[in-house]
């Protein structure tokens, strides 16, 4: 059984932070597959179109048939240990410090043999799950879990690594003002954080949410404005240290594409709020969260971003606002990549509408406050760096996925005319 | 299919080991130019009397056996790079004499070197190949002694050896390193040191592991004729065979490519594992070695860990095995490691094995094994040697 993770203690400012590590890196192209479907939390492998024998490692040939058609496919994640062993000395220094490291090697139902990592409740030469997951160098690697939950199980240190569990760690929530905010609290001490802080801008100005927030054990308010550079230095400053999940939930909205408003005023709040306002909590946020991604049990380990799905793929209805996040989407990219050299995660959520006023003329279904924070949490849980909450959200990431251009014509085409 | 040809004429001379140490500020041309020189020299040959050169290396980048020729002031005819790992000795061995036979070439050189500068294998680690870069190293980042470490549970559970096993095979390899000068190991090791040791990657533990270490060795390859005129001591090649990526259905190796071919092998010399006087196995893991005893023909399948305990396995012994120390206490020098038990083989044969000589040794088996290209070695490959008055 897994031992169970207690709280920290409060950290010895004279000890060393120590630097993050990271797993191996360097993958080929072909391997890259991998990553990508851990991105979504999908075990997917290679399995040839002419053939169809499943492959593993990935491979540019099948090695069956010699044909160039392998399309990855999500396939049975179930198998058998075959071996396994424990590392416990290492010429990598990110595995070197984490000794020892169970692995093996697992005969797949679905045909190869693969190498993975070893949760510590699976029964050696025992039936096991396999998860795709992202490790700290972003690339997508294997754990074998037992078929049935154990207690705890999500406190094995191996698995952790691979996830960005709220529990036991420190959160901040950018908006206090978003609807969402209460719930996004809520689920997040619910999933064991130690903590959450929420930004409020303008906290003179009353708004429903704030005696919802203030009613719930472990939240604490704090000043600061996405907008405003020298009040998110400020909190970074205060909090910069113990923030280990960043969730940015700030958002302007207002409907309209270009021709509907008569000028760039509200353009303006929309890329001050949704795209700057993601750059200034980087700024400012970034460097510390980067330097602590190896600092035990509440370390840094990740960076929320509640984006509209209409980053991937203009909503003219909303034009501007799409256009703010399709900005956002893109900074977000960037992010990722700047992030990769410590290990702190970027994992974006889009949604389709929300259920709230901004979106009132719009038809059902719409994303309410708790399936977003449920899909917040269940994303950091498995340590996603993709999540698409809602109905909306996977319907449209499905189109974009087969077709960007037809995904566009469907969205833009008006009404039929006279 | 037409039968293989055979490998009469063909003969190996001229050994040279350069001592192993285990880090080098030299590079890998170095060791390789170190070796072919002492090489060159105990038969009383020049760089140019050479038309047949042939390496292997790991630490040579950005160089192959091209720019050596360069390098190291060489006019072959016939010119081979060698890949393989702990297959290269064999496989050197086994083209270079085709090369003699066809008359491409009439003296061969076959080198292999590696230097080991401080970090350096875990660079070499880190490159090896597309496979475990992908698929392999990302899980633990154990190297070679997680790879193994997972065969050899997987041969403990099936077959029922033992750690006290591998044990014996190790003990026996470092009383024979202590009578061999070049090796990096220069104490001797018990079965209670070997069971004690710090583990590594269970169930592997210390003594399991080979030493990275620089080194490098060589020998000729030419006809018999030729080997007489210069008055050289020499073994004959009576066979030799190499397979790649066999048995790929298997779920984990518990075989090498040997099994598919060690039939036509002794068919070839002729003989049974009966008659073989002394066998060097690529020894980068005792598990390899078990697997090589059994699939070379000198137990059953499984039984390696019983042959094991009921033979001696020294110089001395009736089984003599890995007979300068092998990887395990010798050290393992990159691709000379493929090399290592070849050189060893045609001293024993040439009588030229000092105090570790084994009496009366006519006929030794050479195997290798090289490449753990993702979970398992890709290559395999065997020589039967036999001294000059062998039967």
């Amino acid at each position: 059984m897994t031992t169970p993770l207690i709280p920290p203690p409060r950290k010895d400012p004279q000890k060393r932070t120590v630097s993050p590590t990271r797993p191996p890196q360097m993958r080929s192209r072909a391997a890259l597959g991998l990553s990508a479907a851990a991105a979504h939390g999908r075990f997917a492998l290679q399995r040839c179109a002419e053939c169809g024998a499943v492959q593993y490692p990935p491979r540019d040939a099948c090695s069956s048939c010699l044909s160039l058609e392998l399309p990855w496919q999500d396939v049975s994640p179930l198998g058998e240990i075959l071996a396994e062993t424990t590392v416990r000395t290492s010429t990598k220094l990110y595995f070197r410090e984490r000794a020892p490291w169970r692995t093996g090697s697992v005969q797949l139902d679905a045909g190869p043999v693969l190498l993975c990592h070893l949760h510590g409740d699976c029964e050696p030469r025992s039936r096991v799950k396999l998860l795709n997951r992202l490790d700290r160098a972003g690339q997508g690697v294997l754990l074998a879990v037992p078929l049935e939950r154990t207690p705890t199980m999500e406190d094995d240190p191996q698995l952790r690594a691979l996830t960005s569990d709220p529990k036991h760690r420190r959160v901040l929530i950018t908006d206090a003002r978003n609807p969402n905010a209460p719930a996004l609290a809520t689920s997040l001490l619910a999933a064991g954080a130690a903590m959450v802080f929420v930004g409020e801008a303008e906290s003179w100005r009353p708004y429903p949410e704030k005696p919802l927030l203030q009613a719930i054990d472990g939240v604490e308010l704090l000043p600061m404005d996405v907008t405003d550079t020298a009040s998110v230095q400020k909190l970074a400053g205060e909090l910069g240290g113990k923030t280990d999940i960043l969730i940015n939930n700030a958002r302007f909205i207002r409907p309209g594409g270009v021709l509907s408003r008569g000028d760039t005023g509200f353009a303006r709040d929309e890329m001050e709020v949704n795209y700057l306002g993601l750059m200034r909590l980087a700024q400012a946020f970034g460097p510390a969260m980067c330097s602590r991604v190896s600092d035990g049990i509440n370390s840094a380990v990740a960076w929320v971003n509640i984006l509209s799905v209409h980053a991937l793929s203009n909503a003219p209805d909303y034009g501007c606002f799409s256009a703010s996040n399709a900005a956002a989407h893109s900074l977000s990219q960037c992010l990722r990549a700047e992030f990769r050299s410590s290990g702190l995660r970027v994992m974006n959520v889009y949604c389709g509408p929300t259920e709230d006023d901004w979106y009132q003329p719009l038809p059902p279904p719409k994303v309410l406050p708790e399936s977003l924070s449920r899909s917040v949490v269940q994303g950091l849980q498995q340590g996603l760096e993709e999540v698409y909450c809602g109905d909306v959200a996977k319907d449209v990431y499905t189109r974009f996925e087969q077709s960007p251009n037809i995904l566009e014509r469907e969205t833009t085409q008006g009404v039929e005319g006279a | 299919m037409r039968a293989r040809q055979s490998y009469d004429g063909v003969v190996v001379t001229a050994p040279f080991s350069t001592p192993y140490q285990r880090y080098s500020i030299e590079t890998a041309h170095w060791w390789i130019a170190r070796a072919l020189r002492g090489s060159l020299q105990s038969a009383g040959l020049k760089p140019l009397d050479i038309d047949g050169f042939t390496v292997s290396s790991f630490t040579l980048f950005p160089d192959t056996a091209v720019g050596l020729t360069q390098h190291l002031g060489l006019s072959p005819r016939w010119l081979d790079h060698i890949p393989m790992g702990g297959a290269s000795g064999v496989v050197a061995l086994r083209r270079a004499a085709r090369a003699v036979q066809s008359g491409d070439a009439s003296i061969v050189a076959c080198v292999a070197g590696d230097t080991n500068h401080i970090d350096s294998f875990r660079g070499l680690l880190s490159s090896f190949s597309r496979f475990a870069m992908d698929a392999s190293y990302p899980y633990g980042y154990g190297g070679p002694n997680a790879n193994f470490a997972l065969l050899t549970d997987r041969y403990m559970q099936t077959y029922g050896a033992t750690r006290e096993d591998f044990g014996r095979l190790c003990v026996a390899q470092r009383s024979n390193a202590l009578n061999n000068p070049g090796a990096v190991m220069k104490k001797p090791l018990t079965l209670e040191q070997y069971l004690g040791a710090r583990p590594i990657a269970d169930p592997i533990a210390l003594f399991d592991c080979v030493m990275p270490c620089a080194g490098s060795e060589a020998f000729l390859v030419m006809h018999e004729d030729q080997a007489r005129a210069r008055q050289l001591p020499f073994a004959r090649l009576s066979g030799a065979i190499e397979r790649h990526n066999a048995h790929a259905a298997d779920p984990i190796q518990l075989r090498g490519g040997w099994t598919v071919d060690i039939e036509e092998l002794y068919n070839m010399a002729d003989c049974t594992p009966e008659s073989i006087d002394l066998l060097q196995t690529y020894d980068d893991y005792p598990v390899i070695s078990m697997m090589q005893i059994e699939d070379l023909g000198f137990c059953a399948k499984g039984e390696a860990a019983s042959f094991v305990r009921g033979h001696d396995l020294t110089t001395r012994g009736d089984f003599p095995h890995n007979t300068s120390g092998g990887q395990l206490s010798a050290g393992q020098a990159g691709a000379a490691g493929g090399f290592i038990g070849m050189v060893e083989a045609i001293r024993q044969l040439t009588d030229a094995a000092e105090n570790r000589q084994v009496k009366n040794a006519a006929r030794a088996m050479v195997s290798g094994f090289g490449m753990i290209n993702y979970d398992r070695g890709v290559c395999s490959a065997a020589a039967i040697l036999s001294s000059e008055d062998a039967s």
